[in-house]
């Protein structure tokens, strides 16, 4: 019997931790009767924080877990600074998650604990995706982020528009796997390793093959497809409008940070060679996805219809920080941008879902932008919140969402590209106008909107405005740790 | 490859067919005849002296009998599922080791077909493949008796697989290797792996019976309920090519079971005289065929929604903890070899403690 | 020619025509069945290039429980006797213009590999001793233990989300 390896289980603790506690979780939920599903939710909200704190104490820890033996520089997994902060990010968009989920679910009537357990497992799923520095492993971990959410997404199993958005989801993130799995393929083929570090060494030994750069570009499609850039951004409305609202906003989070932790691993440590031709391609996508999905959301009458389009634009300034990933000087200033932005992002995302699910009614009423007249007069704290998360996704001061564009808009001008920061402030500007929309439904009309009173709700949206709020006139922190995280990166 | 090498294999694949046709042919019998002593009857013994040529009779019959093509059936389809049922049934018997090696003139012949590496998983695969004659032959008649037993059967077989498949590995672990020959080999000295894991022989078998549609298990030609099952509309010698595909398959998975955990060819004097391997092999066949024909006799068939239930929330899992003491066992048993005998302990008590929950389902249901 | 040679070119012969069929046939379970000659022949092809191991898998998950699957499937809803559904009309021309582009890469890939980047890797006896299993199996649980595991996660959701889709509980209604 081969020695027990701790440092390999010490490299993926806190992943470890969390996978066990799901399947402890969907043990113990079998024994916790109909009345008490409080008692899952806040056992899942327990596990994850447990996670939070281990991966808190790994900071600052640098190693390499499962290694090729009798090489110790092939590894599948790595924890590095980035790794941390990702999933300490991930962690928190799990906890978040619960909050928002536990009276939704409960109000309308889906309340089952396999929501948690699946939820634990999405989460473990996009932590390991941080951690890969293995193909294999970068779409084993895209399977398992993947999986749950197609389920959850069908949650709402008696809601027809929650089935499709089920069905909706599965049949193209299949169909994205399968650009990543053959993009896999032909990387393997054109250099003969999966692991990361050695695709680097062989690209950067031979003359660049034609093969490797398809092969990157497909893994490109296929996580295009999974952060919902523009053009494979088909199934995000839909899906994240008929997804159950909870869902959503997790997804809108979660499965984004996954995303560009496996973009950035993957062209980050393999492909540097490659930045000549992906540059571009990544230019081009950043635009397309700014211009396509602020344009779009301007039309939508549907609040969450608006928030996905909404989303898509951000995937388009977060792909900005990518464009010159190639570029050792300008990279890791850059990145460090994009982390900013997309933890701005997502404490923004989840208090602006969260009043959504505030005002949400059963058969998916009360979702229109017209149900938000009157907000200010009977719930004042909500709309002031909403109003915070609406500047905060404009990028309007004093909000997160203004230090995050602030950042990226720099890091993107010292990169020289000019026309994409112009573009990127332009189609900011066009943005404003629906975001304002809603802001003037809820100050000047008249109307009476419904809500429930949710301590967990009401608390994580008074949280995430304070946040947003605080943390923008105190940014520096928060980005001197992104800026240390990549520093080892490039 | 030389020629001779060729020459063997034909003259070894003639002799198997053959011995597996004869062996259908006197299975019915061997089995009409078990029967009436069950139940207290004569069985047939009219046809030659015990009735011994009554399969002759019988194949005579089936041969002249009319076939009958149902107007709507898919017809090409309908015209090869009783081969496609067949074939399967008499490949799996390629791998199989019916006896040590022995010396002819200056070559070793071995005493079967193909004695590959991975013949546990050439077992399974083939087992696995099985299931599409009688899917095929249950929808191409289009009838919804025969479909409904082609249905059934596809379910039950896939879930018994898996079953099967663990109980495999139980054999693997023991024989610390996939080719069915090292297995044999394995359970020298009077070893025979039933001793060591006398669940895991007892789990094989009931997935056996399960993959070969055998009673208590035989739901995918359930008369009272399908009538005939998937063969309700075949007739004459398409008939008696699932006739025959059944009891092939007895036969095999008896030599299966036999080879896998009742020492295969192994028995006394056998390594001096290498011929007396098929002689053994025939034996434990035989008595292994009792067996199962005693339980087509006394034991009623189970109802299908209970076949599935019991497939897959006692059998499955009882294999899995099986497996896992087998695997356990064998660890234990590098640091002490009399530790090997924890593992029929542990299986044991596994086994006693699925029974007991069968039992309080039971009681449950017959309360409820 | 040798035996080898012979035999492959007449497999692959019925693996594009398995393949072709399953395209045109009018009936899915003809489809279905066309694709389980595919996978046999698949399988064969790597008897030959001596993966046992690989070619029993083949046969064991896709012929012999993927395909019954789906089989059951069309059989249960009875899909052989619905009417064709309505057709992309640019569905073909794009399908075989991608068909053509994803050959054109294939023989490029296959063509353009300097054979000194990366040793083609030569069936040897080693791939069909009695070890070769052990190997894998040590392979599996040592440098791949990590992939391994992770994938009985993967399966355990995959299980775990199909019964929440589908599972009613007591007293519920469609």
């Amino acid at each position: 019997m081969p020695p027990i390896n701790f440092n390999d289980i010490e490299v993926l603790l806190p992943l470890i931790i969390l996978v066990i506690w799901a399947c402890l979780l969907l043990l113990v939920d079998l024994f916790i009767p109909k009345k008490h599903k409080w008692l899952t939710a806040l056992l899942a909200a327990f596990g994850l924080a447990l996670t939070l704190g281990f991966t808190l104490s790994q900071l600052g820890s640098e190693s390499n877990g499962f290694c090729a033996t009798g090489k110790p520089s092939i590894c599948m997994v790595v924890l590095d600074g980035f790794s941390v902060l990702v999933n300490a990010l991930l962690l928190l968009t799990g906890l978040l998650g619960v909050a928002l989920a536990y009276g939704y679910l409960k109000r309308m009537g889906i309340e089952r604990g396999e929501y948690y357990t699946l939820m634990l497992f999405s989460i473990s799923g996009m932590m390991l995706m941080a951690q890969a520095s293995d193909l294999i492993i970068v779409f084993l971990a895209l399977e398992l982020l993947s999986l749950p959410l197609y389920v959850l997404s069908a949650f709402a199993r008696s809601n027809s528009d929650s089935q499709e958005a089920g069905l909706k989801y599965f049949l193209l993130g299949a169909f994205s796997s399968g650009f990543i799995l053959y993009g896999i393929a032909l990387v393997y083929g054109a250099t003969g390793s999966t692991s990361l570090s050695q695709i680097f060494e062989i690209a950067s030994v031979g003359t660049s093959s034609l093969l490797l750069t398809i092969g990157a570009a497909l893994i490109l499609v296929g996580l295009g497809f999974k952060v919902a850039a523009v053009p494979f951004h088909m199934w995000t409305p839909d899906v994240y409008q008929g997804a159950p609202t909870p869902v959503t906003a997790f997804m809108t989070a979660g499965a984004k940070i996954a995303g560009f932790a496996a973009l950035l691993r993957v062209f980050g440590s393999a492909f540097p060679n490659l930045s000549e031709d992906i540059t571009p391609i990544l230019w081009a996508l950043s635009a397309a996805t700014m211009i396509v999905g602020n344009l779009l959301a301007i039309a939508q009458t549907n609040i969450k219809r608006m928030l996905a389009y909404s989303s898509i634009a951000h995937t388009g300034y977060i792909l900005m920080a990518f464009v010159p990933y190639g570029n050792p000087e300008v990279a890791p200033v850059s990145i460090a941008a994009g982390l900013f932005y997309l933890f701005a992002y997502t404490i923004t995302n989840f208090g602006a879902w969260g009043v959504v699910i505030a005002l949400e009614q059963k058969e998916s009423k009360g979702l229109q932008i017209s149900d938000y007249a009157g907000l200010r007069r009977k719930y004042p704290v909500l709309a002031g919140a909403m109003t915070v998360f609406m500047f905060s996704l404009i990028g309007f001061p004093p909000t997160l969402g203004m230090v995050g564009k602030f950042y990226l808009f720099r890091a993107v001008l010292s990169g020289g590209y000019t026309g994409l920061a112009i573009i990127g402030v332009v189609t900011s500007l066009v943005s404003a106008f629906y975001y304002l929309r809603v802001v003037v439904n809820m100050y000047m009309f008249a109307g009476e909107p419904k809500t429930d009173n949710e301590f967990w709700l009401r608390f994580t949206i008074a949280g995430a405005a304070l946040v947003t709020v605080v943390f923008s006139l105190v940014p520096q922190g928060l980005f001197a740790w992104a800026s240390r995280a990549v520093l080892k990166l490039f | 490859m030389d020629w001779t090498l060729w020459l063997e294999l034909v003259i070894k694949a003639l002799v198997l067919i053959f011995a597996l046709l004869g062996g259908f042919a006197y299975l019915t019998w061997y089995e009409r005849r078990l029967l009436a002593r069950f139940q207290s009857r004569l069985g047939p013994n009219r046809a030659g002296p015990f009735g011994l040529l009554q399969p002759i009779a019988d194949a005579v019959k089936l041969i002249f009998k009319e076939e009958l093509t149902p107007a709507k059936a898919y017809k090409l389809v309908f015209f090869l599922a009783p081969i496609m049922t067949l074939v399967p049934s008499v490949i799996i018997a390629a791998v199989i080791p019916w006896g040590p090696p022995f010396q002819l003139g200056d070559r070793i012949v071995t005493q079967s077909i193909a004695d590959i590496n991975v013949g546990v998983l050439f077992l399974m695969s083939i087992a696995s493949i099985a299931v599409y004659g009688i899917v095929l032959a249950g929808w191409s008649s289009n009838n919804k008796y025969a479909m409904l037993g082609g249905l059934r059967s596809a379910a039950q077989m896939i879930s018994y697989e898996l079953t099967l498949g663990l109980a495999f590995v139980v054999a693997i672990l023991l024989g610390n290797s996939m080719n069915l020959t090292d297995i044999v080999e394995a359970q020298r000295d009077g070893r025979w792996f039933v001793l060591v894991q006398p669940v895991g022989a007892l789990i094989l078998w009931i997935a056996t019976l399960a993959e070969v549609n055998r009673h208590p298990f035989d739901m995918p030609e359930a008369e009272q309920e399908l009538t005939a099952g998937y063969h309700t509309e075949y007739s004459g010698m398409k008939f008696a090519l699932f006739f025959m595909a059944e009891y092939q398959k007895m036969i095999v998975v008896s030599a299966i079971l036999a080879t896998l955990f009742f020492g295969g060819y192994l028995g006394p004097w056998v390594d001096r005289w290498p011929l007396l391997g098929p002689v053994y092999m025939f034996l434990k066949i035989v008595i292994l065929l009792f067996i199962m024909i005693w339980v087509r006799a006394t034991w009623p068939r189970i109802r299908y929604d209970r076949l599935m239930a019991f497939g897959w929330k006692v059998l499955l899992p009882l294999a899995l903890a099986v497996v896992m003491i087998t695997a356990v066992g064998i660890l234990l048993a590098e640091i002490n070899p009399w530790m090997i005998w924890l593992i029929p302990i542990f299986s044991l008590i596994a086994g006693a403690f699925a029974s007991l929950m069968i039992d309080r389902s039971l009681r449950r249901k017959a309360y409820a | 020619m040798s035996p080898e040679l012979i035999l492959f070119l007449v497999l692959s012969l019925v693996a594009i025509a398995a393949a072709i069929g399953m395209l045109i046939s009018p009936n899915p379970v003809y489809s279905a069945l066309f694709l389980v000659i595919n996978f046999s022949t698949v399988a064969v092809f790597y008897l030959i290039l001596g993966a046992p191991f690989i070619a029993m898998a083949q046969i064991t998950i896709y012929a012999g429980a993927i395909m019954v699957l789906f089989l059951f499937v069309i059989m249960l809803l009875g899909a052989e006797k619905l009417a064709p559904g309505k057709v992309l009309p640019y569905q073909k021309p794009l399908a075989i213009g991608l068909a053509i582009v994803l050959m054109v890469e294939s023989v490029y890939a296959v063509l353009a590999r300097n054979p000194s980047d990366a040793e083609i890797i030569v069936p040897t006896e080693a791939a069909n001793s009695i070890d070769a299993m052990r190997d894998l199996g040590i392979m599996l649980f040592s440098d791949y233990l990590l992939p391994f595991e992770v994938t009985s996660i993967l399966l355990l959701v995959a299980m775990i989300g199909a019964i929440v889709l589908t599972k009613r509980a007591k007293g519920e209604q469609e």
